[in-house]
């Protein structure tokens, strides 16, 4: 479809001559400062999709969550032919195989991973796949060849959980704005310019440099075949909304065929897409209900992303999320705001077509956004759970950019300049329990670090105990920088994001994004032990099995500075620790203060803690204090999480709010507005991150006893959201065991 | 009379200790007293003898606990981005009015700090001390309890007449003020003492929104703990039809009416 809109001409600049989509955004952006009452429901031909997708998603469920899987293809961008869901309905095309919900094989993360997700289902992959890695080698098998002792060590004692080793990295963010605003054809232009200029002597970067930017180009010819298949040019810019969106889409499409990272994140089209619908509205091209139509089969098949996953990875990233975050709303360094009609547009999806956990929308949060958006977005939370926020007056200003989305949960990522390299996290309680324990770990006393004197018997002296500590987090940065330093070197050699590295500039910044789980209770742990008597329970070997408390001690989530600032003082030295050690590309380190759903599984291979948490119980979700430890309500408790400093955590500090929806106030409107007085004052505070909830404990008893009557209640968990029927039951009872605040 | 009444204790709560508040607690995201969201304290200490009172255990005044003013300004504080335009402190209980002269060094302090005062009050006195804490009160929330003085003294074990002055004193200062209404079944919920309620007050230029609160049995295992016997144990929450009803009522009188 080719439509002529120059009667509606985009405003020039920088943009024409370089890779800038900024610059586009900039000078084209219609800001929107309404209310939501222009928006449209959903057409006859989005509700008869959704209709053919509801159906093969209970399909889905029904068949232990997965519907179908190739197991004779590789997956790449061109190796499916089109598939469709409902062709003669289909606004946006193309889906990751040839039908939809089919799962395929991307075996360059690891061979032995595939074949167990395909052999828990009775299944193997075809002999000839088989044999390519009798020749070939993945991500997997590379990092395990150059592992060492220590790192195994630390690896299998859960110590480092949930590296991105036998798993696809994920969290790059490819600017797929620009295949729209470009076109194949340019992008390859100034790929071919880049690599020009890549020459004289040689050095490893510059080798290393080439090949990608190869391997780029690559892609970006793959992508014209796989859209020439639907029947797309991409090889030109998209000329109307109808064509920004297929191509958007396209771009992240291609991505997603070929990776499976574990977490995909979309970037920020939203706005990029609102100037090109708001053109052809004004040129009298399509209506509201038009513009609507696109958004929600867009945002349609950004819900039916799959990937092939074997049950342990259901573990730490429970729900079969796939991170398709997308960021809406913020401000321009101009004062300007970016929310447009099509942020809205993309909110009202949850209308349209229901509740979801994808894409993964996240609000950055500024004082300065429209009023009537601001509330929007609280009535959205109120009615679906769905969404999340971030502080875009926090980060716009500390990382320095205006254009940028959310990688994977809670990360900060400028658009199209810069990537991260995911690090997963550290167990800080297994490492208080080392501490304690003389460099043991606590289960079988298998010596993981050096040099730690057993401590003498009776109750724990805060001062040693905090040296020792602090000198076994000062080990645990280095064995952990070195096993980053093996998992993305080898990511790069063997299972390269060629598809979303075509979409970014070819020498980006890399932020290497190290994490931490359980800092609540090494707030309470060394607050119990500084502010009361702790003495440790051991055994036979003379390892902890339990500590004896008596007396009180403040603990974290009560706006308590006592215990508050100990979460702080940890957070600070981890991240200094971790700063002094080598990176792989010379990436700059940041830590996270998040946990996905994998603080259950870290509870139940930690001992007992000396905060009074017995062995094997959940940890708190995120930088969350301790389920029903944050007795003073919720603003104490949201005021401790405040307190925790992003400088020292630019990788995210996510804490999850949930609330019933009573305690929100008497009327509707109140609700609204008391849910914006929330998050302005939390954010007003310096806080990073805040996932809302707003339920009632009984609707998830209901669900967790009747998952049928709930095929589409999502609830946000730590960083994004999930199909609460989704999660297995040991996570649903970790959620429905959380603080919910109420107030009666 | 279940708990008994305590003149000469109630008395010394106003005078001694004035830098401390006796309180019973404190909830830091109150939504239901008074507008946005706010800072609730939960005085310790009342003289009404309510039948339905849900919070048997703030009646005492020697209970509770004593809280420096500071300390509850710093915590307000500290709290104040969460209030919004609309939101900010409320004292509740408990009966405030028995504190009344360190609630208005209270809400002075609060005054400096650009914070919204609230007094959730029974309207148990009514005098030249309580006046001056309505000078640095924004926000009075008076729940009337019955109009007719018999049944109000047999509900309550005191007089409305306080209460009913107390209105028309804030009514004189021209300054802002909710009415509130707990319906309880066979008790309060007579429709020609409802619109007797509502003849007295549908004038009233400061009332800004009535609220009805229904009768709910939350606060039954509280009686329980306390080992009193709880006269109202066995009385139903109202029916959806005696809500309407007064609902109905109401808006014959008020602009403004909510149903909680």
């Amino acid at each position: 479809m080719k439509t002529d809109v120059t009667a509606v001409p985009f405003e020039s600049g920088e943009w024409k001559t370089t890779i800038n989509v900024y610059d586009f955004v900039v000078k084209n952006i219609k800001p929107y400062t309404g209310n939501a009452s222009f928006l449209a429901g959903p057409s006859a031909k989005t509700t008869r999709v959704w209709e053919t997708v509801k159906e093969e998603l209970l399909k889905e469920r029904a068949n232990n969550g997965c519907l179908a899987i190739d197991t004779e293809t590789i997956s790449t961008m061109t190796a499916f032919k089109q598939g469709f869901i409902k062709k003669e309905d289909e606004v946006i095309v193309g889906i990751q195989t040839d039908q939809l919900l089919k799962r395929s094989m991307k075996p360059f993360g690891g061979i032995k991973l595939v074949e167990s997700a395909l052999k828990e289902r009775g299944l193997k992959p075809s002999d000839r796949v088989v044999d390519i890695f009798n020749y070939a080698k993945s991500h997997n098998d590379a990092v395990f060849s150059a592992y060492d002792a220590e790192i195994r060590a630390f690896r299998s004692k859960h110590i480092l959980t949930g590296l991105p080793d036998n798993y696809a990295r994920g969290r790059i963010i490819g600017d797929f704005r620009r295949l729209a605003l470009y076109g194949v054809d340019q992008l390859i232009k100034f790929k071919k310019a880049d690599l020009a200029n890549v020459g004289g002597e040689m050095t490893e970067h510059k080798v290393r440099l080439r090949e990608e930017i190869n391997a780029q180009i690559g892609a970006l010819k793959d992508i014209v075949k796989m859209a020439a298949d639907y029947g797309c040019d991409v090889s030109r810019p998209a000329d109307n909304a109808k064509e920004a969106v297929q191509w958007v889409y396209f771009a992240y499409l291609a991505a997603v065929k070929e990776q499976d990272g574990a977490a995909m994140s979309l970037g920020n089209v939203s706005s990029f897409l609102d100037i090109y619908i708001e053109r052809d509205i004004e040129a009298g091209l399509i209506n509201e209900e038009e513009a609507q139509e696109m958004i929600d089969q867009f945002v349609m098949k950004l819900r039916l992303v799959r990937h092939l996953r074997p049950a342990s990875y259901d573990e730490i990233f429970g729900g079969d999320p796939t991170w398709v975050t997308e960021s809406l709303g913020g401000i321009l360094n101009d004062g300007r705001t970016k929310v447009t009609k099509t942020s809205f547009r993309f909110l009202q999806t949850l209308y349209n077509l229901g509740a979801s956990p994808e894409p993964n929308l996240t609000i950055l949060w500024s004082e300065q956004l429209p009023e009537g958006f601001k509330k929007f977005c609280a009535q959205v939370s109120i009615d679906t759970s769905s969404i999340q926020y971030e502080n875009d007056d926090l980060m716009r200003p500390n990382r320095g950019s205006d254009d940028y989305g959310i990688a994977c949960c809670v990360s900060y990522q400028k658009i199209g300049k810069a990537i991260q390299h995911f690090g997963a996290r550290a167990n800080l309680p297994k490492a208080l329990l080392i501490a304690l324990n003389g460099g043991r770990e606590e289960h079988d006393g298998l010596q993981v670090i050096k040099d730690i004197p057993q401590l003498p018997e009776g109750p724990l002296d805060y001062d040693l105990t905090l040296d020792l500590f602090k000198r076994t987090l000062s080990d645990l940065a280095r064995v952990y920088a070195k096993a980053m330093f093996i998992i993305h070197y080898m990511h790069d050699k063997y299972y390269y994001e060629r598809a979303q590295m075509a979409f970014i500039d070819s020498d980006p910044h890399i932020d290497i994004a190290y994490g931490a789980a359980g800092i609540s209770i090494i707030a309470d742990a060394l607050s119990a032990i500084k502010y009361a008597k702790v003495t440790p329970v051991r055994n036979e070997k003379g390892l902890t099995t339990d500590f004896k408390i008596e007396g009180d001690f403040p603990q974290y989530g009560n706006d308590d500075d006592r215990a508050d600032s100990i979460a702080q003082e940890i957070t600070h030295y981890f991240i200094n620790e971790l700063r002094k050690h080598q990176t792989y590309k010379n990436s700059t380190p940041t830590l996270s203060l998040l946990t996905i759903t994998s603080n259950v599984m870290y509870g139940s291979n930690t001992g007992a803690t000396p905060d009074g948490r017995k062995a094997g119980e959940p940890f708190a979700p995120g930088a969350n204090p301790m389920h029903g430890r944050d007795s003073s309500g919720a603003i104490a408790s949201l005021n401790s999480v405040a307190k925790l400093s992003y400088n020292d955590a630019q990788d995210g500090i996510s804490n999850t709010f949930s609330m019933i929806p009573k305690s929100l106030g008497d009327t509707r409107e109140e609700q609204i507005n008391n849910l914006v007085n929330t998050m302005e004052g939390y954010f007003k505070h310096m806080a990073h991150h805040l996932n809302v909830n707003v339920l009632n404990r009984e609707t998830l008893m209901d669900a967790y006893n009747h998952p049928e009557n709930y095929p589409q209640l999502t609830i946000r968990v730590s960083g994004y959201a999930v199909n609460f029927v989704r999660l297995s039951r040991a996570h649903q009872l970790e959620v429905i065991a959380r603080t919910f605040h109420e107030s009666m | 009379m279940y708990f008994p009444l305590q003149d000469i204790d109630a008395a010394k709560l106003n005078v001694d200790d004035p830098e401390h508040l006796r309180i019973h607690s404190l909830e830091t995201f109150g939504t239901h007293d008074g507008p946005g969201v706010r800072m609730v304290i939960f005085v310790q200490g009342c003289q009404f003898r309510c039948l339905y009172c849900q919070n048997p255990d703030t009646l005492d005044v020697k209970g509770g606990r004593m809280v420096e003013i500071s300390e509850l300004v710093k915590r307000a504080v500290r709290q104040k981005s969460y209030f919004g335009k609309d939101g900010g402190v409320t004292v509740s209980g408990g009966e405030p009015l028995l504190q009344r002269s360190k609630l208005t060094s209270f809400f002075k302090l609060l005054h400096e700090e650009g914070i919204n005062t609230c007094l959730d009050t029974n309207g148990r006195l009514n005098n030249a001390q309580v006046h001056e804490l309505l000078e640095h009160t924004d926000l009075v929330l008076l729940d009337v309890k019955h109009i007719n003085d018999e049944i109000h003294h047999k509900l309550t074990g005191l007089t409305n007449k306080n209460t009913l002055e107390l209105a028309a004193y804030r009514e004189s200062t021209g300054k802002r003020m909710w009415l509130r209404y707990v319906l309880v079944p066979g008790w309060t919920d007579q429709e020609q003492y409802i619109e007797e309620w509502g003849q007295r007050f549908t004038d009233y230029k400061t009332v800004e929104r009535v609220e009805i609160i229904p009768f709910h049995q939350l606060g039954l295992h509280k009686w329980e703990m306390l080992n009193m016997k709880y006269p109202l144990k066995d009385t139903p929450t109202p029916s959806e039809e005696i809500k309407q009803k007064t609902l109905t009522i109401f808006n014959k009188y008020f602009g403004n009416v909510i149903l909680k």
